[in-house]
């Protein structure tokens, strides 16, 4: 009976507690997601649809086969935006529609870590789904690669992947305070992001204020790296040299993640002195 | 009343203005992605006919979108979000119509979206578009036409969405984005391999969207060999000949579904997935 007891009634506190709760809000994302395999299906099926559209329309312009790749790497992307938009910056709008969000607050864990919880997992649990969509795509469509530098590549993914998902962070506290505007904000995020992020054509081609302005989206520059790097004349197609964009990236991982704290703190303090962050209003 | 319904929960959530913007930004910039692939592939050259055989192939195709996921959409929207199905179904209405009328909603912010991105083409990319060369008569009995086979074939979607529990939200999308390619919206279905080309010549949005384009640009869009040996009264009958048979297919799967529903109690059955 002391045993059990003992063994329940433990409190962890501080670091402890904040690496428990990461990995307890990473594991409904990484594990059982993986457990829904219908999800995998209709995650790796959407983004392959427009992939294989935009390829035919390339083959259809007789477009060089450098083309091809970019489309398949680009459709891979896509799902980690898809993921940011649903399943970091709406997930709290989300979680107060169907009445969790004020027992996250009153938990005596740190908001920080599940949003830092949904963020690994769901990174990890999306790579999954592009390494899958990278896969169909390019045995689909012939697609060859020629990594120039493993190193600067993995550098470029990882830098990309931690700004991104502070990105994510930050906005899921912005998208509660949205309310009902948060589903439509999600919704109208997507074609805009694919345009101006260069998902399925270099950035390179877009005036340079407007590749400028875009590359505020970690992906843009994130993409733009990993072409150079992967491709191999991906460095005709670069928007800025690869050493210069992940100084970039490495800034804006800082600076996304450390804005995110300070607007976490202050959806908190709104939901604890108002109480109208939490509250559901269909 | 339905279409009135669908109206207000598509457009009160913000004010006009930024509702107007969300209405034509999300179009404007899936045009605006394959007129830079064209443009960075054919150098500027906007001349060529495969131009704007995409740009309204892919300004069309936002009906398909907006009617048949604007229908099957209902269902999920009022039994998962709002949990009025079981309502709308003990009240005194005819629910295909009902359904019907809430994509009447999406119609409208469909049009308008499609107006705008067609005359941002005309304007701005040099669609070869002129008000005195276009077949009006065509136009209009192709594109009510094709409404009438989308909104049925959204039926058939309502219905199926009615059975399932999960991912009924994607059955639309999914649809949709796979009509993209069999149809040949955005590039001549010779693109495809030939032993998928089968799958598009069964689809009537192919037809719809060929003879849209026949009757907006005229030789413009013949050019291309995927349907030039037909005539635009032969395309017509085709597409009137698949329309009735999808539709008279969507309403039995629609029937059939809604007893399936009725009968394991699925009207009111919320998810939360």
């Amino acid at each position: 009976m002391n045993a059990v007891s003992s063994k329940y009634s433990r409190k962890d506190t501080g670091w402890r507690l904040f690496l428990k709760t990461i990995i307890a809000r990473a594991y409904p994302r990484l594990i059982g997601q993986q457990r829904e395999v219908s999800w995998l299906v209709f995650d790796v099926v959407m983004p392959m649809l427009a992939v294989v559209a935009y390829v035919f329309v390339y083959r259809a312009l007789e477009a060089p086969e450098e083309y091809i790749g970019f489309v398949v790497m680009g459709g891979a992307m896509t799902a980690f935006w898809m993921n940011i938009l649903w399943s970091m910056s709406s997930q709290l709008y989300w979680e107060k529609e169907q009445g969790n969000l004020a027992l996250y607050i009153m938990a005596p864990n740190s908001m920080m870590a599940i949003l830092l919880g949904m963020a690994l997992g769901g990174m990890l649990a999306t790579a999954m789904r592009a390494i899958a969509v990278t896969l169909l795509g390019s045995l689909m469509f012939g697609v060859t690669y020629e990594v120039t530098s493993y190193l600067q590549l993995f550098s470029v993914f990882m830098l990309a992947m931690i700004a991104l998902y502070g990105m994510g962070m930050m906005m899921a506290s912005a998208f509660l305070l949205f309310g009902r505007e948060a589903w439509h904000m999600a919704n109208l995020a997507q074609e805009p992001i694919f345009l101006a992020s260069g998902f399925y054509f270099p950035i390179k081609s877009l005036p340079f204020w407007v590749a400028a302005g875009a590359s505020i989206l970690p992906l843009t520059l994130g993409m733009d790296a990993m072409r150079q790097l992967i491709f191999s004349s991906g460095f005709q197609f670069g928007f800025m040299t690869v050493r210069f964009e992940i100084i970039i990236l490495a800034v804006m991982s800082v600076v996304f993640v450390v804005t995110a704290k300070f607007l976490l703190a202050y959806v908190e303090k709104i939901a604890v002195r108002e109480g109208r962050v939490t509250e559901s209003r269909r | 009343m339905a279409a009135w319904l669908g109206w207000l929960i598509e457009s009160n959530w913000t004010d006009p203005f930024l509702f107007a913007v969300y209405s034509i930004v999300k179009p404007l910039s899936g045009a605006a992605i394959l007129v830079i692939m064209y443009g960075i592939i054919s150098g500027g050259n906007f001349n060529t006919p495969l131009f704007p055989y995409i740009y309204l192939g892919n300004a069309f195709y936002i009906y398909v979108g907006a009617v048949m996921t604007g229908v099957s959409w209902a269902v999920v929207d009022d039994r998962e979000h709002y949990k009025t199905l079981k309502y709308m179904y003990i009240a005194p209405i005819y629910i295909p119509v009902y359904l019907l009328g809430r994509g009447v909603a999406r119609f409208i912010t469909g049009s308008i979206a499609v107006f705008i991105t067609i005359v941002a083409g005309v304007l701005f990319l040099k669609v070869p578009l002129h008000f005195a060369e276009i077949n009006w008569g065509l136009f209009l009995v192709t594109l009510i036409l094709g409404v009438v086979m989308l909104a049925l074939l959204g039926l058939l979607l309502a219905g199926i969405t009615l059975t399932v529990a999960r991912h009924e939200g994607f059955i639309g999308e999914a649809t949709a984005g796979a009509l993209y390619i069999f149809s040949g919206a955005v590039f001549p279905l010779d693109v495809l391999p030939a032993w998928i080309r089968p799958v598009g010549y069964f689809m009537p949005t192919t037809y719809w969207l060929e003879l849209l384009r026949r009757s907006l640009v005229g030789n413009v869009a013949q050019a291309f060999p995927t349907l030039a040996n037909f005539s635009n009264m032969q395309i017509l009958g085709i597409l009137l000949a698949l329309s009735i048979f999808f539709g008279v297919i969507s309403i039995w799967v629609f029937r059939y579904c809604d007893g399936i529903a009725r009968d394991r109690g699925l009207i009111d059955h919320t998810t939360n997935y």
